[in-house]
């Protein structure tokens, strides 16, 4: 009887979102890689810490979404540091003027 | 299972060069990569342009493949004749940096053998003590899940090493609780689900990516939400309250006299939930009512007659 009562406990997990703070440690470990390789992805100006004055840097969740990206953009495609900082800004404009695009005519899947 | 042709999916013919068949590869890997394309079917493209680069540019593979494929076409049912890679050898390392778990059943029959190097795939070597590895999925959930928070059950397939050092794929499934107000491209954090540490060393954490599923009627842009609202063109000029559906339910709206098509109406608050919420803009589309009757159509010529209403007035006629 026991047994079929058990249910699966459902997880909670926590939203990383732009109040979210995450370590060097974290980042890199989230992209499987090491935290020289998001340091210099920090000094490309393709990731920025919330402060670059603290001793020890904190990134808001937005930053692991451009992590992953760059990583990929670095495995799958082969592009180094500086090609994956200038794709991740045009991919950003390119975002933007998507949305323009579509603002100004819904019926545009531009 | 259906016969794969890769040199179709690569775009080249079954005599093109090695280095050919790089070009195609690198140059198909950025028109389809998912973080760069928004085509719906991206990453199932990318996914299989994967497969047959890894296959192709393996002049091993590529010989044991053409042997076996002369007399298939694309798309045809597929069994793999036994022993049909004999008098091959492949000198192992056949999964890549590719993630093997991706590639068809077409791909596993014939490349997922013993043969082919499978144990070390994705594995590295750990030191003694260390942290689990983290692991990424995506889920995806309705528009509505984002505004009133939902349970999902993912089933997740991941590599692990079993007591003799086999890799075997362990199913498991999570009840996740979605809290209201994630949005598209967010992670969900889930600690310790990842892979297990070593040697006492933490266990990884599980990141869950958040994807929407595509909506019939409701465009979200990061927290905002857009909704074309259909309304009479004497809705339009007259203004009236009209019931207007929103992912949180049925509300009532006015649309204010000599309403243009296309003008956003912003209510705030009404996107998806958060600190701040996302606003909800409603964008009238002014449609016009066709005229079956001759009641209509005499409607019609009155307005005709009755207004002098130019729209090619800034066109100078």
């Amino acid at each position: 009887m026991m047994a079929k009562n058990i249910q699966e406990k459902t997880l909670s997990g926590i939203v990383i979102d732009e109040h979210t703070e995450l370590t060097l440690n974290d980042l890199s470990r989230a992209c499987s890689t090491s935290a020289e390789w998001i340091i210099e992805l920090v000094e490309q100006g393709a990731l920025e810490p919330i402060s670059y004055r603290q001793t020890q840097w904190r990134f808001t969740g937005t930053s692991l979404q451009k992590a992953r990206t760059a990583m990929h953009l670095q495995r799958d495609l082969g592009i180094n540091l500086a090609g994956i900082a200038l794709v991740m800004d045009l991919l950003d404009e390119v975002e933007q003027l998507r949305a323009r695009v579509h603002r100004l005519d819904p019926n545009d899947n531009f | 299972m259906d016969f794969k042709d890769y040199y179709d999916i690569m775009g080249v013919k079954r005599d093109a060069s090695q280095d050919e068949i790089k070009r195609a590869y690198r140059k198909l890997a950025r028109k389809y990569h998912p973080d760069v394309s928004k085509a719906s079917d991206a990453e199932v493209r990318f996914k299989e342009v994967g497969e047959a680069y890894e296959v192709l540019k393996d002049p091993e593979k590529r010989a044991a493949y053409d042997q076996l494929g002369a007399n298939y076409k694309s798309g045809q049912d597929f069994n793999p004749p036994p022993d049909w890679d004999a008098g091959f050898e492949f000198s192992g390392g056949g999964f890549t940096d590719g993630d093997a778990s991706a590639y068809s059943d077409f791909f596993e029959s014939l490349f997922g053998g013993a043969g082919f190097g499978r144990a070390h795939a994705g594995h590295r070597q750990r030191a003694y003590q260390a942290h689990g590895e983290d692991h990424h999925a995506k889920v995806l959930i309705d528009l509505e899940d984002a505004y009133k928070g939902a349970s999902r059950s993912i089933s997740l397939q991941s590599p692990e090493l079993d007591h003799s050092g086999h890799v075997v794929t362990r199913q498991r499934t999570l009840n996740v609780k979605i809290p209201k107000g994630v949005k598209q491209g967010q992670r969900i954090r889930l600690a310790g689900q990842g892979s297990a540490g070593m040697g006492g060393g933490q266990a990884g954490d599980l990141y869950l990516e958040i994807e929407f599923n595509p909506h019939q009627i409701y465009r979200v842009e990061g927290h905002d939400v857009y909704l074309d609202l259909p309304v009479t063109p004497w809705e339009a000029a007259l203004g009236a309250t009209v019931k207007v559906p929103t992912p949180d339910g049925k509300i009532d709206l006015k649309i204010p006299a000599s309403t243009a098509s296309g003008r956003k109406m912003r209510l705030k608050g009404r996107g998806i939930p958060g600190n701040p919420a996302g606003d909800l803009y409603v964008v009238p589309q002014i449609t016009l009512p066709i005229a079956d009757s001759e009641a209509d159509k005499e409607l019609y010529r009155k307005m005709q007659q009755q207004m002098a209403y130019n729209p090619r007035s800034k066109l100078g006629v």
